[in-house]
């Protein structure tokens, strides 16, 4: 009885736990999967956002979910830059695209840094009503607890993957971004030019990192380093899940989120940094298209 | 002549739902000079990268010098005798001309010499080549003609027993085609089989003795240039009517 | 003929110099300034055998140094070993963990053996958290032997029997040793059939494939190549520190400067991560004393992007009139 209410609740968390690593994917998908930049500096960007979130919260009082929705279009713009930045000197050259992935691990070692220069290292928390409690039922003697905020991070996950999915799939904008990846050619005929496409792809991606920064600081309090510890999570998603598909990526953000929350309620919580590696490395090894992968990966 | 050096038996390759090469059958006989012609899209560089093993075939099997290709590295079939050069050129760019040489032949056919008999092993090919006084050159400056060159020229350092050369014409000039051409048909004189896919059809026409055509995956004909030439098939897959 | 070994006079040159330095009274912040400097380039040298030779990039440097360093200490805790035996079970085990992850992601495209490599040190760190035989999360003090012995000989006496009075000029020899040793590995292939397979590798893989070039093999050969002299680095740490925690051992600026290093050194030859950590192991020597290490790691951080971006040729590339 005693292990069934622990398993229960762990799939109940590890439900609300991928539907946050979702959140924190999907822009990850957008643009490596289907980009083919492979944005390591993505974790760190969403930190930087939760940083912003803080601020906001703190200094004016602002929900973090309405702060996270104002920071999106910011982080819009800063996506714009960051590719511009990123075609002229790599994509353009067509330069060997292991130097792309190095220019991303500079921008992720600045961000951190600065945000520990402004910031310092310690642990930051936001304040808003759903933060704290829990909401708990008793069901046949069982006791089943889910804490708000995971509770409120998930809805609002959902929210914003689902919709990024259905536009990228039914929208004109989501077929010339799919038409990107598989035929330039094709596209510049269609009269699209595609690297403005990509370049709001790209910005799309980044901007999912403002609402996912204010999920993160409503989940976990944060600090600056802790981008690093969901470098291996959403990678293992986007892989698991197969580079190009979008709902593969939600498919494989709730498989590992409902891992990573056994692995915590069984063999403690300090294990569960070794689960999205795990998968990781299995996924390569055994399927590296993933579930529903089309890419080639040779 | 008669014996086949290479044997193509219902080759299959899909990419997802898309069928590339849907059973291709073909033979290619020792000292052949084989062409490969179809429009755009039809499968002829996914058939050379299926013999050449950078891609895998999902059906049918590849036969070469008595050899089952199944399963083996694109390297082991190189050494095997079996080597392709790239429709767009693709150059060790951060070496020179003869250290784009000395690759193939340091790790093929002169593997284990000495280096200086290695440089003159690739002297020599550059001689051939007309291209002797470029050796020292960075690869950043050669002209369309001279990467085409440079590309076969590599490719003619691994040794092969049947070189397949793809699209080593397109962008060429007039003189340059037939000078590309010569080349290739003095190698073949040599004993060399060649597998040449082009879109020159005046090329591929004087230069093969026996010619086939791809479209959409399929093999469509096959036989003699003049044969193709005439050929109704080719003219429709050609022409999209 | 002195030509033609000038390169290994230099390396006797500067072993000698090594032990020279050990032998005068200096001030101690020069010794561990050195000692991170000399750390920086068998790092670094060891870094650029797989990134900079084949194009192929490690982002788990940290993870590699620390599995050696937490390989010599749970040496240190089970019996006591010396610091030769140290390195090579260390440098062995590391070659393994780089063999391990090579075959699994190195088939596959450049990108997901990087990836692979960036949880390395998360992993390792996790399961060192976990570990509490050798200090789990807490850390682990080391007590170095007073008067180690090699082969009979009394390396260390502090009243003067041996070759070096402290343990820190002894294992600033070793490091020195050791960094010069992995230069010269790197020089060796760099001019050899490897080095030459690499490079065709990192122009072309396909192209270099169909020249006959094996390449899963060479890729494999150079990450535990690399991965080894990244342990023996680390597998130094425990008895240089004598106390080490996990955030010490496995350190993301590790990742970071055995990149930059090279990168910004120039990457396609042994020489530049060489100029790469000496200038910049130097600069940040001096700048965490002067200014401040987070200041440091910025100045880090800015110039590994401008120079991918802008020089990725490097400082040598310059003299060789490589960056165009």
């Amino acid at each position: 009885m005693e292990f069934l209410e622990l398993l229960i609740n762990a799939l109940i968390a590890g439900i609300l736990l991928g539907g946050f690593f979702a959140a924190l994917s999907i822009g990850l998908s957008i643009c490596f999967g289907l980009l083919d930049a492979v944005n390591i500096a993505h974790p760190t960007i969403i930190v930087g956002a939760a940083f912003c979130t803080f601020l906001l919260n703190d200094l004016l009082g602002i929900d973090p979910i309405v702060a996270g929705l104002i920071l999106t279009p910011v982080f819009f713009l800063f996506g714009m830059g960051i590719y511009s930045l990123y075609y002229q000197f790599f994509e353009r050259q067509s330069a060997e695209a292991l130097r792309g992935l190095a220019f991303f691990f500079g921008l992720l070692f600045i961000a951190e840094v600065v945000m520990i220069m402004i910031f310092g290292v310690d642990h930051r928390l936001v304040s808003a009503p759903y933060i704290g409690e829990s909401f708990t039922a008793v069901v046949t003697g069982m006791t089943f607890s889910v804490p708000y905020r995971l509770l409120a991070a998930f809805v609002i996950a959902g929210l914003m993957t689902l919709g990024i999915s259905y536009y990228l799939s039914s929208s004109y904008f989501g077929r010339a971004t799919s038409a990107v990846h598989q035929d330039m050619m094709a596209l510049s005929l269609m009269g699209a030019d595609p690297v403005m496409i990509k370049r709001i792809a790209f910005a799309l991606g980044l901007a999912t990192c403002g609402l996912a920064g204010a999920l993160m600081i409503i989940v976990i309090p944060i600090e600056p380093a802790v981008g690093r510890f969901f470098i291996g999570n959403v990678f293992a998603i986007v892989v698991l899940g197969g580079l190009g598909s979008i709902p593969g990526t939600l498919v494989g953000a709730l498989i590992l989120g409902i891992a990573e929350s056994l692995v915590s309620t069984f063999f403690g919580p300090s294990w569960a940094p070794a689960v999205s590696f795990g998968i990781l490395l299995g996924v390569l090894a055994f399927k590296p298209t993933g579930l529903f992968g089309t890419g080639d990966t040779r | 002549m008669a014996e086949a050096l290479l044997k193509v038996d219902s080759v299959t390759k899909n990419f997802g739902g898309f069928t590339a090469l849907s059973e291709v059958t073909t033979e290619v006989k020792a000292g052949e000079r084989f062409g490969l012609i179809g429009p755009n899209g039809s499968g002829k560089t996914t058939l050379i990268n299926c013999i050449s093993g950078t891609l895998t075939n999902d059906g049918g099997s590849i036969i070469f010098d008595g050899q089952d290709l199944q399963g083996m590295k694109a390297h082991v079939r190189t050494a095997a005798g079996i080597t392709r050069t790239f429709q767009i050129p693709r150059p060790f760019h951060s070496m020179t001309i003869i250290d784009n040489l000395k690759i193939p032949l340091e790790f093929v056919s002169a593997s284990g010499r000495a280096q200086t008999e290695i440089r003159d092993e690739a002297m020599s090919i550059l001689e051939t080549m007309g291209m002797a006084e470029k050796a020292d050159e960075e690869t950043s400056g050669l002209t369309q003609i001279e990467l085409r060159k440079l590309e076969l020229a590599r490719a003619i350092a691994a040794k092969p027993k049947l070189l397949i050369s793809d699209e080593a014409m397109a962008g060429l000039t007039g003189n340059e085609v037939d000078e590309v051409t010569q080349i290739l048909i003095n190698f073949n004189e040599q004993g060399m089989t060649i597998i040449m896919i082009e879109h020159i059809m005046r090329a591929v026409m004087q230069f093969s003795q026996r010619v086939i055509c791809l479209d959409a995956g399929q093999l469509i004909a096959e036989g003699t240039p003049d044969i193709i030439q005439k050929d109704k098939g080719v003219e429709r897959a050609y022409l999209g009517v | 003929m002195l030509q033609r070994y000038r390169f290994e006079i230099g390396c006797v040159v500067a072993l000698l110099a090594c032990f020279l330095i050990t032998q005068v009274e200096l001030n101690r912040f020069y010794y561990f300034a050195g000692f991170a400097i000399l750390q920086y380039v068998l790092i670094s040298t060891a870094w650029n055998i797989l990134g900079g030779y084949g194009g192929y990039i490690n982002f788990g440097t940290a993870g590699f140094l620390g599995l050696g360093t937490y390989v010599a200490i749970a040496m240190i805790q089970w019996y006591g070993a010396g610091i030769i035996e140290q390195i090579i079970v260390a440098g062995a085990l590391a070659g393994l963990l780089g063999l391990g992850i090579g075959y699994i992601t190195l088939r596959l495209k450049g990108v997901y053996f990087a990836i692979a490599t960036l949880a390395i040190a998360i992993v390792l760190e996790t399961f060192v958290n976990n570990w509490d035989y050798v200090g789990g999360a807490a850390g682990v003090s080391i007590l170095p032997p007073r008067t180690p012995e090699l082969l009979g000989i009394t390396i260390v006496d502090r009243k003067g029997g041996g070759i070096f009075y402290n343990n820190k000029e002894w294992l600033f020899f070793l490091m020195g040793a050791l960094a010069i040793a992995s230069v010269w590995i790197a020089r060796t292939i760099e001019f050899g059939k490897l080095g030459r397979g690499l490079n065709a590798i990192k122009d072309n893989e396909e192209a270099a494939e169909c020249m006959g070039v094996p390449t899963l093999k060479l890729k494999l050969i150079a990450t535990v190549i690399s991965g080894a002299l990244m342990g023996v680095a680390g597998a130094v740490f425990p008895s240089y520190l004598t106390f080490v925690d996990p955030p010490t051992a496995f350190n993301l600026e590790f990742a970071v400067n055995s990149l930059a290093m090279p990168m910004i050194g120039g990457t396609f030859t042994w020489i530049g991560p060489v100029v790469g950590s000496i200038l910049l192991g130097t600069v940040q020597q001096v700048a965490i004393v002067t200014i401040s290490s987070e200041i440091n790691l910025l100045i880090i951080g800015l110039l590994l992007v401008i120079f991918v971006t802008i020089a990725p040729h490097g400082i040598v590339g310059w003299f060789m009139k490589k960056n165009k």
